[in-house]
């Protein structure tokens, strides 16, 4: 997994409540069996005029002008600004793989839907909970300045704007660890390979029905 | 000993390692793949030379990208007509032949919706961690178990290492407590709930479902309520084991038999909350206030009874949630203030992992059973949940009474619950849908989803609109 530190870059809005996983990836994209290329697709019904197909170049396709995404202040963006409850829906990794794949680092919101947000961590996308309140002012300033950049820094768990004010935020120490060394969750689990034959050797004594094989 | 609520139970039953930074390492049971989320966690597995862990622990059935047509289903695999589709359903097979898999492939008999096929085979039991690429996967929490989606990379560390890295989730009750009034179903229950509580509601929680009305429901129904848990927010929903639970497992093919079945019955008593256990949130509904529901926007929340009126956005004071409703009815193509009943509909689903079971198809077919499909209604499709649910149709002979009405009698499969496969709205079309999620262009690019229970779906096949199914006869 790719590591996150510290990530300067542009912020770009997602202005709106409840975005869901159909909106950041839809489903017809889903049916790629790679983990890359959902970039050009990611919130495909709201930045393109006209419907998506798989596999299709995008190139030519015609640009909704409505969509901030399409702005050229908005270019290169790497953080994105969004509201409560972002990525609600399905447990569908193809979201975080889309922002991921668009260049985006990390995602900023009041709050998360609980598959989505554990699902980001997973991809060396960071997404960050500040309050209601700080979300706002940080819209505001956005929206007022052309260009405007955040500073993340995974180390000291802080969101620096570009007038120098830090927000700082929490994330769980695990996470963390991992993020900030792009450790692959599975080698480290497998260190504990004899906890978990001895969970199995005792469970399978307490109830072996539950080790019945599926057949 | 402190008491305990039935997740707090399963949590620790399962709990390999308990970290000091609150993470943990729990293990799971069961764990049910599909062609969806699965081809990228196998690709995992073979690029760093793992093996399954456990492979008689999985089992796997393609179900998203399924055709549903007999004709397009009568040459298995091969015939799927989408060639996208069709390399997907084939991946999974090829996987699921290498790592030695058990699947039930597009035309078995037992293929079907995973969490359709889980509870059915008894393959998903009491007291199991269930987990699956699928956020619906909370269905099976009506056995009393613990079950939630992952995601794809968690898809690959569960065959990896048959644990999940988790963190403890808070506890939640949503007590229901009187009886039902007639024609008010567990759909309408839990699309009720959601409205109080809202898509956010349940974040961070693990959701028990408990009073009179989920005492009194089939598991069936208890399956409908935690298959939308996700819904309102949380990964897991769960009913308490009780009589109902055990007479519904009993005898299934993957349950257990002769004195492990016993052995297993004594454990799963205790698979219910503790009389004084701590619920970090309450949330109660009466029983006697929910009428059947249909949603008008493009969130679950957005939900009214089939008597009121399209909401007005000019009546919400927060300013996020005023501009929700506002976008939702210029998507919808709705106006404040009109009754529900004066929605026109031009295409009705009856199916998907919320409502494909066999109780479901009965009900639809006692709605619609004598009458005709109304001409405005361009297609109504029934799409059983499993081959074993069609099977069971066939042989009440439900799939007549529909044919008869004018609706469609399909292949199992999740079907126009997210347009996966050729099943799909068109734009602008108004679709009455048993599915679980109204979002923009879910069923459909441009597609204009509401949410019902069956009974309701098949009354507004009958009708062409919405109408309140209290108000029929046999409903």
């Amino acid at each position: 997994m790719k590591s996150f530190t510290v990530v300067t870059g542009i912020a770009a809005p997602m202005d709106r409540a409840n975005v869901d996983t159909d909106m950041i990836i839809p489903k017809q994209f889903l049916k790629s069996i790679k983990r890359t290329g959902f970039g050009k697709n990611l919130f495909d019904e709201l930045r393109y005029m006209d419907e998506g197909k798989p596999d299709q170049d995008c190139t030519g396709r015609p640009l909704n002008p409505e969509f901030p995404l399409n702005f050229p202040r908005y270019k290169g963006a790497t953080i994105l600004l969004a509201r409560e409850n972002f990525g609600c829906g399905s447990s569908r990794e193809h979201a975080p793989w889309a922002l991921d794949d668009y260049g985006f680092r990390s995602v900023i919101a009041p709050s998360f839907a609980d598959i989505f947000y554990n699902n980001c961590f997973k991809n060396g996308l960071l997404p960050i909970v500040l309050s209601d309140e700080v979300v706002e002012k940080l819209f505001q300033e956005m929206y007022a300045t052309e260009g405007y950049q955040l500073t993340i820094d995974l180390h000291t768990q802080t969101v620096q704007t570009p007038s120098g004010e830090a927000f700082s935020f929490e994330v769980d120490a695990f996470r963390k660890h991992c993020l900030l060394n792009g450790l692959d969750d599975i080698g480290l689990t497998l260190e504990h390979a004899d906890l978990i034959r001895a969970y199995e050797a005792k469970r399978r004594e307490e109830a072996p029905w539950l080790f019945d094989a599926v057949k | 000993m402190a008491p305990k609520t039935l997740y707090d139970k399963l949590w620790e039953a399962h709990l390999v390692q308990q970290r000091d930074d609150g993470s943990a390492l729990i293990y799971i049971d069961r764990h049910i793949v599909h062609e969806v989320t699965s081809p990228q966690a196998f690709e995992g597995l073979r690029i760093a030379g793992r093996k399954p862990w456990r492979v008689d622990s999985i089992l796997a059935t393609p179900d998203h990208n399924v055709p549903t047509t007999q004709k397009e289903r009568a040459s298995g695999v091969q015939g799927i007509q989408d060639p996208v589709s069709l390399i997907q359903v084939q991946t999974l097979d090829d996987n699921c032949d290498e790592f030695g898999i058990v699947e039930f492939k597009i035309n078995d008999s037992r293929q079907g919706i995973v969490h359709v096929i889980g509870p059915e085979t008894g393959a998903c039991l009491p007291g199991m961690t269930i987990v699956c690429g699928d956020s619906h996967t909370a269905t099976n929490g009506a056995l009393g178990a613990l079950a939630h989606g992952i995601g794809t990379s968690e898809v690959e560390h569960v065959m990896a290492t048959q644990c999940l890295v988790a963190k403890k989730m808070k506890n939640m009750l949503i007590k229901v407590d009187g009886k039902l009034g007639k024609g008010v179903t567990p759909k309408d229950v839990v699309l009720a709930i959601i409205a109080k509580i809202g898509t956010a509601g349940g974040n961070g929680h693990a959701v028990e479902f408990a009073g009179d009305v989920f005492r009194d429901m089939s598991m069936e129904g208890r399956m409908t309520v935690c298959n939308m848990a996700i819904e309102a927010g949380a990964r897991a929903g769960m009913v308490a084991v009780d009589q109902t639970t055990i007479d519904y497992v009993k005898g299934r093919p993957y349950a257990p038999k002769g004195e492990l079945w016993e052995k297993a019955v004594a454990a799963w008593r205790d698979l219910k909350s503790d009389e004084g256990a701590h619920f970090d949130t309450v949330v109660e509904l009466r029983a006697e206030d929910i009428k059947p529901q249909v949603s008008w926007g493009t969130s679950p929340e957005m939900v009214v009874a089939v008597d009121e009126t399209v909401p007005d956005p000019a009546s919400e004071s927060d300013p996020v949630k005023r501009e929700g409703m506002i976008r939702a009815l210029q998507y919808m193509g709705l106006q404040a203030g009109q009754p529900m009943t004066s929605i026109h509909v031009d295409r009705v689903f009856i199916g998907s992992c919320t409502n494909s079971r066999i109780e479901d198809i009965r009900a639809a077919a006692a709605v619609v059973k004598g009458r005709s499909k109304a001409a405005n209604v361009k297609e109504a499709i029934v799409v059983p949940g499993s081959g074993t649910v069609k099977a069971q149709a066939e042989a009440e002979g439900l799939d007549k009474i529909f044919i008869e009405a004018g609706l469609e009698w399909r292949e199992p499969g999740c079907s126009m619950c997210l347009a996966m496969n050729a099943d799909k709205l068109g734009a602008g079309e108004h679709c009455a849908s048993t599915s679980n999620r109204n979002f923009e262009g879910r069923q459909g690019y441009g597609g204009r989803t509401h949410l019902v229970s069956p009974a309701m779906a098949a009354a507004a096949a009958i009708a062409g609109h919405f109408v309140d199914v209290r108000e029929w006869g046999n409903a």
